[in-house]
């Protein structure tokens, strides 16, 4: 059922995305792409003095799902700590989703963990 | 136009999903029962091995595989079978030119391809990704240079420069139709040019043949390649057209059985064509399916075909071009209202109300410019994956992506489109669900 991906909430991430935009100062970032559908995004993470996540944007283009899914997961890593942050996983994402996703379209859901990973791990 | 009703009852496929609107045919067509008949027949009552038999079955087997040859050397109009070569498709068949005729092309010489190619007319050109071990090894071009006919805004080739262009140039690889602009280039009068400075030229035909009919010798190619999936056939069968004289004096692709005629201890004496490129056993079955749908094409007749197909693109322009914040690619209009490309298309302007005839049009047979039933487009707003999905969840089947044309795409500084194609068991009623659709897409997004 594609169509139960268009949930109100998943267009309303996708028309007004959260934590959308360059983060100056960024102490990690990173840049993932999937060539075959030409998404791309940017995710810039600032973490704070106790290590948490204090500021988190993201930039790029895409669908729906993987729009979404990067505003969504910006606002749920904002105050995590490094540990919480490196731990989610592919199903956290799919849940913060809350619909299902038809596997053709997995990899467009799990862009942004990928990024939010990638920045992690490159300082 | 042709009468789809009657049609579609010949393809399973509707049977099945009844609700079905198939627009993806330029990906791959439905196959008609008669050749799903064909291949069955094969495997139920004649399916054993073909040439080396000398019984009354395998002798059957050889006279509807061989029998397949001559239906495709009539289909293009190919002066002798042995020009045909069958493949597994039409990527195939041009890693068996490069391959083999592209060995003779080298450093200080080059190849002319256009950026509307899909990717298997572009890849097997390219110079190796890395710079060191590979380039030593496998490809074709010792370091020819590749160059590129540009893609003008309207989708159509910018051949004001051809004659500069084909300087040094050994080889012309281009599409007859492009799978995403829809449009058709005048392979003809590329070919008269190529071969004014010696140079030869494949036609990639892959998204031609299934549409309009194509004659070898009037566009006098030296090479042609299709893919038998795209024309109702199975998957898994292509060929390639190659000139008996250039056939002749190229080493073999693949080798193996059935490719000779003698081997000793010292060496083997290859087969002669179009056997010699034709290692192992064949696609048997595939084969005598594309005979089928020859057959099929044929009895509706390929002028019907692309008439009918052009009605629906000029329908599917039409109506597209109604919806704001839709784009399509290519040429907005049809030939009959397109004045003639610039660089030297000869094919006269038909006047806009004339049913553009062939031999009017120079489509086809004569391999004028034109424009068949692709529409790839973009909506404003909206990621392609999503158009793709949405309709899908409407019953609709378009293909969502680069379609292996990332050059055209990156061209047009998109990263991706919607492409909705038709072929003959295609309506207007087709393309009106499309537009709803698509309004409906508008209307969530809005
Ligand atoms: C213009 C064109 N050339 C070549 C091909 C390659 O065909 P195949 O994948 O069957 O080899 C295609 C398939 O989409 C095509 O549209």
């Amino acid at each position: 059922m594609s169509l139960a991906m268009y949930q109100q909430n998943i267009l309303d991430h996708y028309k007004y995305p959260r934590n959308f935009g360059p983060l100056l100062g960024a102490q990690h970032h990173a840049h993932v792409a999937n060539p075959l559908c030409g998404d791309e995004l940017d995710f810039f993470l600032k973490f704070d003095e106790q290590e948490k996540i204090a500021a988190v944007k993201f930039t790029g283009q895409g669908c729906t799902i993987s729009i979404a899914s990067a505003s969504m997961l910006s606002e749920k890593i904002k105050g995590l700590s490094r540990a919480e942050s490196e731990k989610l996983t592919k199903d956290d994402v799919l849940k913060l989703l809350g619909v299902e996703v038809n596997p053709a379209r997995l990899r467009c859901a799990t862009l942004s963990l990928e990024a939010v990973q990638q920045a992690l791990g490159h300082h | 136009m042709l009468s789809t009703e009657t049609i579609k009852n010949d393809f399973p496929m509707f049977k099945a999903n009844p609700k079905l609107v198939y627009l993806d045919s330029t990906a791959t067509s439905l196959k008609p029962q008669a050749v799903i008949d064909a291949e069955r027949e094969y495997y139920e009552q004649y399916g054993v091995n073909v040439h080396r038999g000398v019984y009354a079955l395998s002798v059957r087997a050889t006279d509807a595989y061989e029998g397949a040859r001559e239906k495709v050397r009539k289909f293009i109009n190919a002066k002798s079978t042995k020009e045909i070569i069958f493949t597994r498709n039409a990527t195939e068949a041009i890693n068996l030119v490069a391959n083999t005729f592209g060995k003779s092309i080298g450093r200080g010489d080059a190849i002319l391809t256009t950026e509307m190619e899909h990717h298997s007319n572009i890849v097997p050109w390219l110079p190796p990704p890395t710079p060191s071990a590979l380039r030593a090894a496998p490809p074709n071009q010792g370091g020819a240079e590749l160059r590129w006919i540009r893609v003008t805004d309207n989708g159509e080739l910018d051949l004001s420069n051809l004659g500069e262009l084909l300087k040094g140039v050994k080889l012309v690889a281009i599409t007859q139709m492009s799978n995403v602009l829809g449009m058709v280039n005048d392979v003809k009068m590329i070919a008269k040019k190529a071969h004014s400075v010696g140079a030869k030229i494949l036609v990639d035909a892959a998204q031609s043949t299934p549409h309009m009919p194509v004659d070898v010798q009037d566009l006098d190619a030296d090479f042609l390649v299709f893919s038998g999936h795209k024309m109702l056939a199975p998957t898994g069968i292509g060929a390639l057209y190659a000139k008996q004289e250039i056939l002749q004096d190229l080493p073999p692709f693949l080798r193996g059985g059935d490719m000779i005629l003698e081997v000793t201890k010292e060496g083997a004496q290859w087969n002669e064509l179009p056997w010699k490129f034709e290692a192992g056993t064949p696609n048997i079955a595939g084969t005598i399916g594309l005979g089928a749908a020859i057959d099929y094409l044929q009895k509706i007749g390929m002028d019907n075909v692309w008439q009918h197909e052009q009605e629906l693109t000029r329908y599917g322009l039409e109506q597209l071009s109604q919806i704001s914040g839709v784009k399509v690619l290519g040429a907005p209009t049809t030939p009959a209202a397109t004045p003639p490309l610039q660089g030297g298309v000869t094919s006269p302007p038909p006047t806009a109300d004339a049913r553009p005839s062939l031999g009017k049009l120079g489509i086809g047979r004569a391999g004028g410019a034109g424009r068949g039933a692709i529409f790839a487009f973009t909506i404003d707003g909206v990621h392609p994956h999503d158009i793709g999905s949405i309709l899908d969840e409407q019953g609709v089947a378009i293909r969502a992506g680069h379609h292996c044309a990332m050059i055209l795409h990156r061209k047009f500084g998109l990263p991706a489109t919607a492409r909705a194609s038709c072929y003959l068991y295609n309506s207007k009623k087709d393309i009106d669900q499309l537009v709803k659709g698509i309004i409906k897409i508008q209307g969530m997004f809005a």
